[in-house]
């Protein structure tokens, strides 16, 4: 397990001003969990994640793994200590004079393994990671996806109970990123291993994450379970962070006929299958004219948006507002009814 | 105006040739010996680096800030005491080898550390955070890392002794440059000094050429 306690990072920059990049964060990361850290740029989640291998040392508070203040080591303490943690970055950080299998192997000779233990694991890890035919190729030949994929095995050499990944797919494609958070996936499932994943971009933290930890100048504002900051975020940061993804926007004219309420009705789980709007025209003779939708899967749970303009008499609409907000996971009239 | 034996030339130049090639020589072993741990030195315990130590830094950077900027006739006057401790006399070409090869040790030191700074940060993180110890890192990471630049360097480092040692001659160190300098400077014999000076110039482009080739060929 993972604990930040009240962890505070602040150092002075090149114009010798103080900049306090971690602010008293405190949150538990459970053992075999996917949890992400997003924010924008300057929010403080690299520093902290970098506590949890002292690159980075508390100025306050402090980062235990597993019952070890791990701001407390030093010299080969530490060094056995971050043969337990992998690290993947979002630039990779191969070593370029160093063949793909070299890398690997690289990691293992940190860790003191002996030369036939690294040379009968090696080949295992790179077909673990799918790159088997490239043990022999310089990394300046690889795409990106390879090299982070070449990142992974190394980070994975020494079995690590904690993976870290530092923006890991930050410089790849849209495509490519799908493929490396697969294999996170499955690492993660396959071998209990915990990641902690860094990102800017939240479509990451849809994908594979458990839980999410969300960062705002260097304080954590909100954190919970993927599924529930996303349908229901607290913080007004959070919010900002989301609305990208979650505004649907309607023109401006429909807003202003209020006889006609105009209602977004978010939807998840289970009732995401019923026929509820369906419903609303049958039992309460309302005409619902769709005007927007959109229907996300977080951890293969379906969560949707609709935004629909119902029509009809003011009775039939407070009751099938009412219908709909009984049934729905939530429901906001957008414009004022009088 | 002086005539010109020129068999008398060729017995001059060929030995100077020789003694050039030894003085350079012996300064690129010291500078490759001594240089590059030097600049390796002075890269580690500079702030924010894998093994940060303000005094060595500073004392590292002292030494090597001193030797260049001393003017090299005068460093070669400077060290006379020292020659002559270490290689028992202070003239000859091992003499001049002495100053010229602190000059190398300093320059090169210079030259390494900077191409150690080309090398990505990034994977100097990669490998603390593996656990690298900072001799490993060296060894594995910057060393291989800077390796082409440095054989640029030492190719700059050649040249750049070549010229040095035409400086050699104070100390009566001999070479092809001290030969252009007394013949062909102080005995108005200008066709000796252009000989010499073309020969230097061979000299150089050989040792540019042969640099850069290897420098390429080690480059991934």
């Amino acid at each position: 397990m993972i604990k930040f306690d009240n962890v505070s990072v602040s150092f002075s920059n090149k114009k010798g001003q103080l900049v306090n990049a971690v602010k008293n964060v405190s949150f538990d990361i459970e053992d075999g969990e996917i949890l992400g850290i997003v924010g924008t740029s300057g929010a403080g989640k690299s520093t902290l994640l970098r506590t949890v291998n002292q690159l980075q040392l508390p100025t306050g508070g402090k980062t235990v793994v597993n019952g070890v203040d791990v701001g407390g080591l030093s010299g080969g303490d530490l060094a056995r200590f971050r043969h337990s943690i992998g690290m993947i970055f979002q630039q990779f950080n191969l070593v370029s004079t160093k063949t793909v299998a070299q890398n690997v192997a690289f990691a293992m000779e940190i860790a003191g393994r002996s030369r036939e233990e690294i040379s009968r694991r090696v080949p295992e890890l790179l077909d673990l990671v799918g790159l088997a035919d490239r043990a022999d190729v310089y990394p300046n030949t690889l795409s990106g996806g390879q090299k982070q994929r070449v990142g992974i095995a190394r980070a994975v050499a020494n079995n690590p109970k904690i993976l870290l990944c530092d923006e890991a797919t930050s410089a790849l494609d849209p495509e490519t990123t799908n493929d490396v958070l697969r294999l996170l996936k499955e690492i993660n499932a396959k071998f209990g291993i915990t990641i902690v994943l860094i990102t800017h971009e939240f479509d990451v933290v849809k994908k594979i994450c458990q839980r999410v930890a969300v960062m705002d100048k260097g304080e954590l504002v909100e954190i919970g379970d993927v599924f529930d900051v996303f349908t229901k975020p607290q913080h007004d940061f959070t919010k900002t962070l989301l609305s990208h993804t979650f505004d649907l926007d309607v023109p401006e004219r429909l807003t202003l006929d209020d006889a006609k309420p105009l209602v977004k009705i978010i939807y998840n789980g289970e009732k995401a299958e019923d026929a509820i709007v369906a419903n609303v025209v049958r039992n309460y003779g309302v005409d619902v004219n769709i005007l927007h939708g959109k229907i996300e899967y977080i951890n293969d749970k379906p969560f949707g948006i609709l935004i629909v303009q119902l029509i009809g008499t003011k009775d039939n609409l407070d009751n099938s507002l009412d219908y709909l907000s009984k049934n729905t996971y939530r429901t906001e009239v957008l414009n004022e009814r009088n | 105006m002086n005539e010109t034996n020129y068999s008398d030339l060729f017995d001059n130049l060929l030995p100077a040739f020789g003694e050039t090639l030894e003085m350079c020589g012996i300064a690129l072993l010291l500078a490759v010996l001594l240089g590059v741990p030097l600049g390796v030195l002075s890269y580690i315990t500079a702030q924010r680096s894998i093994c940060q130590n303000k005094l060595v830094n500073l004392v590292v950077g002292f030494f090597i800030n001193v030797v260049m900027s001393t003017p090299f006739v005068i460093l070669l006057v400077l060290l006379l005491p020292f020659t002559r401790f270490v290689v028992g006399t202070s003239i000859g070409p091992e003499a001049a080898s002495v100053p010229l090869g602190i000059v190398a040790i300093a320059f090169y030191a210079r030259l390494v550390e900077g191409n150690l700074h080309a090398v990505d940060n990034g994977v100097i993180e990669a490998s603390l955070a593996m656990g690298a110890t900072w001799l490993r890192i060296v060894t594995n990471v910057l060393l291989p890392g800077a390796f082409s630049g440095m054989i640029r360097g030492l190719t700059v480092l050649a040249v750049t002794l070549v010229g040095y040692s035409a400086m050699a001659g104070i100390v009566g160190g001999g070479g092809v440059g001290d030969l252009a300098i007394r013949f062909g400077y102080y005995r108005y014999q200008t066709d000796v000094m252009l000989i010499t000076v073309l020969l230097l110039i061979a000299l150089v482009q050989v040792i540019q050429t042969i640099g850069e080739k290897a420098s390429r060929k080690v480059q991934k």
